[in-house]
């Protein structure tokens, strides 16, 4: 057990936590963080997508302990004001969503793509996605929101 | 996940000291945690490593290109003086698994944990690499000793790696479909001295073949490649290549790794 | 306000999803929680000669335990096969005994065993390593064409046969195969496939002891036919005193159809211990133990003359229903899967055979298309070989044959009420510029890859489907639908639908029918589904059938709302009923400009008076509220058709696969919102790439699931595609007021043959699905290939 100092969203979280504790699992369980979904054991569907310090990673392969004083952003600290990120405009706009069980992850994903690649091409977008899997939408709604996403970012 | 402690060292000295019992090092993690967690490997105690500072980073000289053990594949790839100096590993970095992998996956962590199909234990095969370990020098040659095994002694510590600037180089993988780790992956390098190539994902551990070296260094051309009889004895064979096909599949990458040189 | 219906509206549901406040089973936690891990069979058969769980028992946090024998001592049932079919002897099919929880025996790689209840999930998992179960291993068998010459996996079952299934006409069919001119053959096999839905399954049983009320929290596609079963069937707990829960659900694809042991257990397992009961499934978990896909072997025969006209088919097929049989295990492979085998063509006779066998593989069930994907690969195929063997442009050869004239009555099973197929290919052809492909194919060719084209001109039967129908044939239950319309009285409408939404976006299509029947605001209709406490009993969500059935329902209590609306607006406008017209919200008295708003009718019905007057707005007899329930039985079921083009190109030195282009014109009658019919398009083609070029659950020897991770089961990903082409043309269905057909399943249905169709184009040779770069490899040096050889 140790003392972790954390911000999450933007909130300084101060919380005594067990080291073998894992990113996704504190999110959901101790912060009822739950937007951030577990979707397989193998650290390869991209459902637990989170920002690290500005850069997207898996929090299903992440200790929290590993993150300590570091800023963490989830899908609930994308919107600000209750106004919707573009990317998450771009989603709703592109029907880049189904079931919404990937979503979360894939629009976290899509939002770093454009911090690094403010313009991608398409096959920049299809590659750049290969850590996140759909079954719902074969990838078309969603690789157009990004590129709507990225023409008005 | 069962339970471990998780301890941050500040310098390879107390990194090494940490090392005790069932303790071993932790750098992305990216192999470790998902094997911890899926209760395929237990540890008492993980050390963290990527906050010793002089482990990450990138040193280029004009016969050299050394890379601290936890410096993530990302900043590999995206890294100027490696596209300068060899751009093939920065190629390769960028194919290593997918963005958020790339984020945290460190070239240590890679190389010590040496997965029979993970790419770059083919860069250091290929590019004449050094391992700096906590001890000693260790060239890639002697460094890589079996499945999931490498010469480093409990607790051993890899702290950077050193690849020889080749005259060109070139790594062609042809990915897994499912995992996207090499199906089967071919480095080839035109050093001063020699020639080099190496094979991932198609024994039990990275190899050098020297069938090819030998019709590359004397014609360093896709054409040379084409009359050279690969044996599949002994390699992988799963549900997604059989041996013989990935035989097969070690010219082609061959030789679209020397056409891309 | 009107014209809700043909508008491509964003969804109302996105916003939550969007930024994660989606509500899925796993993200539920109630106080006093208690977590449950299976033990399961690391074999693929076996005898279970020793269950000692008294170590487990005393492991730190463990609450409980329980085994197949306490489940058999307090008389839990064991799971269903919910449509029963007939052999063609006449005999009933043989379903094994499937408990909850393994009693004597194991069946395949996953079979649940025991369940420990503990504080945490991780002592769960540290109790349940704890659980000593001896086996007595057996040769298992997995493999479809082996199954009926293996011994028998369950007692009394001979051959590990089900069934054998007959449909069509087999005197007539063989003559006219005597009398055809050419007859081509195919063997084909279609691939085991696991559904993959993104989220894992879960549940959470949560008792009340003091009510005796039970909860059940799981992602299912049906809720209340869950309940039905576990009530009636694994007498889990009587259905008035048991919930069910499905909130958001990611994903079903036919997978979250069963009730499955997990759901049972921790249903069973919060009683027994008086608190909740959780389970998420690990990915390993899904991959093992929910249901797989098709896995059929067939040969198919297809006579033809000498014009170029189909005059007969042929086809028999071993279906692998793997352990057990589930729920709709047997009428996937028989009455949805049999009747398609027509396609979309007159064809005068068939004959059909269909062996369902057991073998030591994870239960199969319907996956997306259910049947139809499989029907559709094998004629899509056959006649695309029939056109090559007889030198007739494929389009052509589809054309001469297509049904010209509706209603059409098969010779099968179904009568087909609309549809123009000529119309739909013609228009693919155009969009695929099917006239310049052999210049593509030289482009390819200069680049050193093969380009091959592949069409498949499909049809289905969906809108599952009329309840006597599908009874007199061996379903459980009758599969009409239900919706109940409240019409509140601030002026905003709550819908009850019994379908369920993973994904399908009913909650935005059902409002786009609600707001252009009753002229309200689409921010102010809510949909409502996924608790059997709140709406009344539907049948859920699989077969393309919500829209058809579901949503005419909707229609119809719609309908009922106005009459009723009508008589209320005559007295308080003082006319008759009938002089009253409902449009865009707004009753009118004919000829007047007296006229009240939906919203003022509401508000008189729940409010029936005024102060200071005694007088009713109501008509005598009617009775104050404005709620309505319809029940919607429909009288046939739907036919949805449309043509897909395929290319690929495909590297002559690796094999490899690449779509390069897809073409789909799809006649799904009409259409309520383009932009989500886009999108079930486009995720049903991907899961038939999916099945043609990448997926494939593989058992070895032993009956390991060897490809039970996503690094071994091929997932297809955003690089896997091209940008694909979608159009539709539109013949209206007859058997529901909307027109409505169907579109859930359709890209699922046709991709398969398109693309394989295609890869076999480009190879000049058979590949089995899925074609692997090896595959295709090895078929390329088979057909004399240097490049591929050298």
């Amino acid at each position: 057990m140790a003392v972790i100092n954390i911000t999450v969203n933007g909130i300084k979280i101060s919380k005594e936590i067990a080291d073998n504790t894992i990113l996704s699992d504190f999110l959901r369980d101790d912060l009822a963080l739950t937007g951030t979904h577990i979707g397989c054991d193998t650290s390869q569907c991209g459902a637990c997508v989170v920002h690290l310090n500005g850069n997207s990673i898996k929090s299903c392969t992440a200790l929290v302990a590993d993150c300590d004083r570091s800023e963490i952003t989830t899908i609930e600290g994308l919107a600000t004001n209750g106004k919707l990120h573009p990317m998450q405009e771009a989603f709703k706009k592109n029907h880049g969503l189904q079931c919404g069980f990937c979503t979360p992850g894939m629009v976290m994903s899509a939002v770093d793509l454009l911090k690094k690649n403010k313009n991608p091409s398409e096959q920049e977008i299809r590659d750049w996605l290969e850590g996140n899997i759909c079954r719902c939408t074969g990838y078309q709604g969603i690789v157009a929101a990004v590129k709507d996403a990225a023409s008005k970012m | 996940m069962k339970s471990f402690n998780f301890k941050s060292a500040t310098n390879t000295k107390e990194a090494v000291k940490l090392i005790s019992g069932r303790a071993t090092f932790l750098a992305g993690g990216m192999t470790l945690l998902p094997a911890i967690k899926l209760r395929l490997a237990a540890y008492s105690d993980l050390i963290n490593i990527k906050k010793i500072k002089g482990l990450s980073g990138i040193k280029v000289s004009s016969k050299s290109l050394r890379i601290g053990s936890t410096t993530t594949h990302a900043e590999v790839a995206a890294s100027k003086e490696v596209g300068k100096s060899i751009s093939s590993l920065a190629i390769l970095a960028e194919g290593i698994g997918d963005p958020q992998v790339r984020n945290r996956g460190t070239i240590g962590g890679s190389i010590a944990n040496n997965d029979p199909a993970a790419d770059y234990p083919s860069a250091c095969l290929a590019l004449n690499a050094t391992i700096h370990t906590s001890k000693r020098k260790i060239s890639a040659d002697k460094f890589f000793t079996g499945m999931f095994e490498t010469d480093l002694k409990k607790g051993e510590l890899v702290e950077s790696i050193e690849f020889e600037v080749p005259e060109k180089s070139s790594y062609a993988k042809f990915p897994n479909p499912a995992s996207r780790y090499a199906l089967v992956g071919v480095y080839v390098a035109k050093l001063k001295k020699e020639v080099r190539v190496a094979v991932t994902g198609v024994e039990s551990c990275v190899f050098r073949c020297k069938k090819l070296e030998d019709a590359l260094s004397s014609n360093f051309s896709s054409s040379a490649i084409d009359n050279v009889n690969i044996s599949s004895k002994g390699f992988n064979a799963d549900i997604h290549a059989s041996a013989e096909y990935r035989a097969h599949i070690i010219k082609v990458m061959a030789k679209k790794a020397v056409s891309s040189c | 306000m009107a014209n809700l219906v043909g508008a491509k509206i964003e969804r109302k549901e996105d916003k939550k999803f969007l930024t994660g406040k989606g509500r899925y089973t796993a993200d539920i936690n109630l106080p006093k929680q208690t977590y449950a891990y299976f033990v399961r069979s690391p074999h693929a058969r076996a005898k279970i000669t020793k269950l000692d769980h008294s170590k487990a028992m005393k492991a730190p946090g463990v609450i409980d335990v329980f085994t197949g024998d306490c489940v058999a001592k307090d008389k839990i049932g064991g799971l269903i096969c919910g449509w029963k079919i007939v052999s063609q002897d006449g005999k009933d099919m043989k379903c094994p005994p499937h408990p909850v929880l393994a009693k004597d025996s194991v069946n395949f790689v996953g079979d649940h065993v025991a369940v420990v209840v503990a504080e945490t999930l991780e002592q769960a998992k540290n109790a349940a390593e704890l659980v000593n179960v001896s086996y007595k291993v057996q040769r298992a068998v997995t493999r479809t064409d082996e199954a009926t010459k293996f011994e028998n996996i369950h007692e009394g079952i001979d051959n590990n046969l089900s069934f054998d299934f007959l449909l069509g006409d087999k005197g007539k069919t063989d003559e006219a195969f005597s009398k055809a001119d050419k007859i081509v053959k195919l063997d084909v096999v279609n691939n085991r496939l696991i559904p993959n839905a993104m989220e894992p399954r879960a549940a959470i049983g949560d008792y009340n002891t003091s009510s005796d009320e039970l909860t059940l929290y799981t992602a299912s596609q049906n809720p209340h036919l869950d309940r039905l079963i576990m009530s009636a069937f694994n007498a889990v707990h009587p259905e008035h005193k048991f919930r069910i829960v499905s909130p958001d659900v990611g994903g079903g694809f036919g997978s979250k159809i069963n009730v499955y042991a997990e759901d049972v257990v921790v249903a069973y397992a919060s009683k027994k211990i008086g608190r909740p009961v959780k389970w998420v499934a690990e990915r390993s978990e899904s991959f093992m133990s929910d249901n797989h896909g098709r896995d059929h072997v067939t040969h198919a025969e297809l006579a033809v003359n000498n014009e170029g006209k189909i005059t007969g088919i042929k086809v028999d097929t071993i279906a692998n229903l793997g352990a057990y049989s589930l729920v709709l295990a047997a009428v996937t492979p028989t009455y949805l899967y049999a009747p398609l085998l027509l396609g979309i063509y007159d064809i005068p006779t068939a004959c059909c055979t269909v062996k369902g066998v057991y073998t030591n593989t994870a239960p199969t069930d319907a996956y997306r298309g259910a049947g139809r994907p499989e029907a559709t690969y094998v004629i899509e195929r056959i006649v695309t070989e029939a056109a090559k063997e007889i030198g007739m442009d494929q389009a052509e050869f589809r054309k001469k044959n297509f049904i010209q004239k509706f209603p059409h009555q098969q010779c099968l099973v179904h009568n087909i009420d609309s549809g123009d197929y000529n119309a739909h290919l013609d228009k693919a052809i155009e969009l695929a510029d099917y006239k310049n492909f052999e210049n593509r194919r030289s482009q390819s060719a200069k680049k050193g890859k093969l380009r091959g084209i592949g069409f498949s001109t499909y049809f289905e039967a969906c809108g599952v489907a009329p309840s006597a129908v599908v009874m007199s044939i061996g379903s459980g239950v009758g599969l009409w639908e239900s919706a109940e319309v409240r019409f509140n009285a601030t002026g905003n409408v709550s819908v009850f639908t019994g379908a369920h939404s993973h994904g399908q976006s009913h909650d935005t299509t059902f409002a786009q029918i609600v707001g252009d029947k009753l002229g309200v605001a689409i921010e102010n209709i809510d949909i409502v589904h996924g608790d059997t406490d709140k709406g009344p009993f539907g049948m859920g969500t699989y077969g393309s059938r919500s829209l058809a059935v579901g949503g005419t329902a909707i229609v119809n209590a719609c309908d009922k709302i106005i009459a009723k609306g009508k008589k209320v607006a005559a007295k308080m406008l003082e006319g008759k009923p009938e002089d009253i017209d409902f449009k865009a919200g707004e009753f009118i008295l004919k000829n007047s400009n007296k006229k009240k708003t939906i919203g003022e009718i509401a508000f008189a019905c729940y409010l029936p008076g005024t102060f200071g007057d005694v007088n009713s707005p109501l008509p005598e007899g009617v009775e104050p509220g404005l709620i309505e329930t319809s029940f919607f039985d429909p009288s046939n079921f739907s036919f949805p058709s449309g043509s897909h083009i395929c290319e690929v190109e495909v590297d002559e030195e690796t094999g490899e696969t690449k779509l390069v282009k897809y073409t789909v014109v799809d006649d799904f009658g009409t259409v309520i919102n383009p932009l989500i019919v886009e999108g079930q398009v486009y995720g049903g083609v991907a899961q038939g790439v999916g099945q043609a070029l990448y997926e494939n659950a593989h058992y070895d020897e032993s009956g390991q699931l060897t490809s039970a991770s996503y690094m071994d089961y091929t997932m297809p990903r955003a690089d896997n595609f091209p940008q694909m082409t979608l159009d539709y043309t539109c013949t209206p269905a007859t058997s529901n007021p909307l027109g409505a057909k169907g579109c859930g399943e359709a890209g699922t249905i046709a991709a398969p043959a398109a693309v394989m169709n295609a890869v076999i184009d480009a190879v000049g040779t058979d590949v089995q699905m899925p074609a692997t770069a090896e595959k295709v490899w090895k078929a390329l040096k088979k057909n004399g290939s240097k490049k591929a050889a050298a």
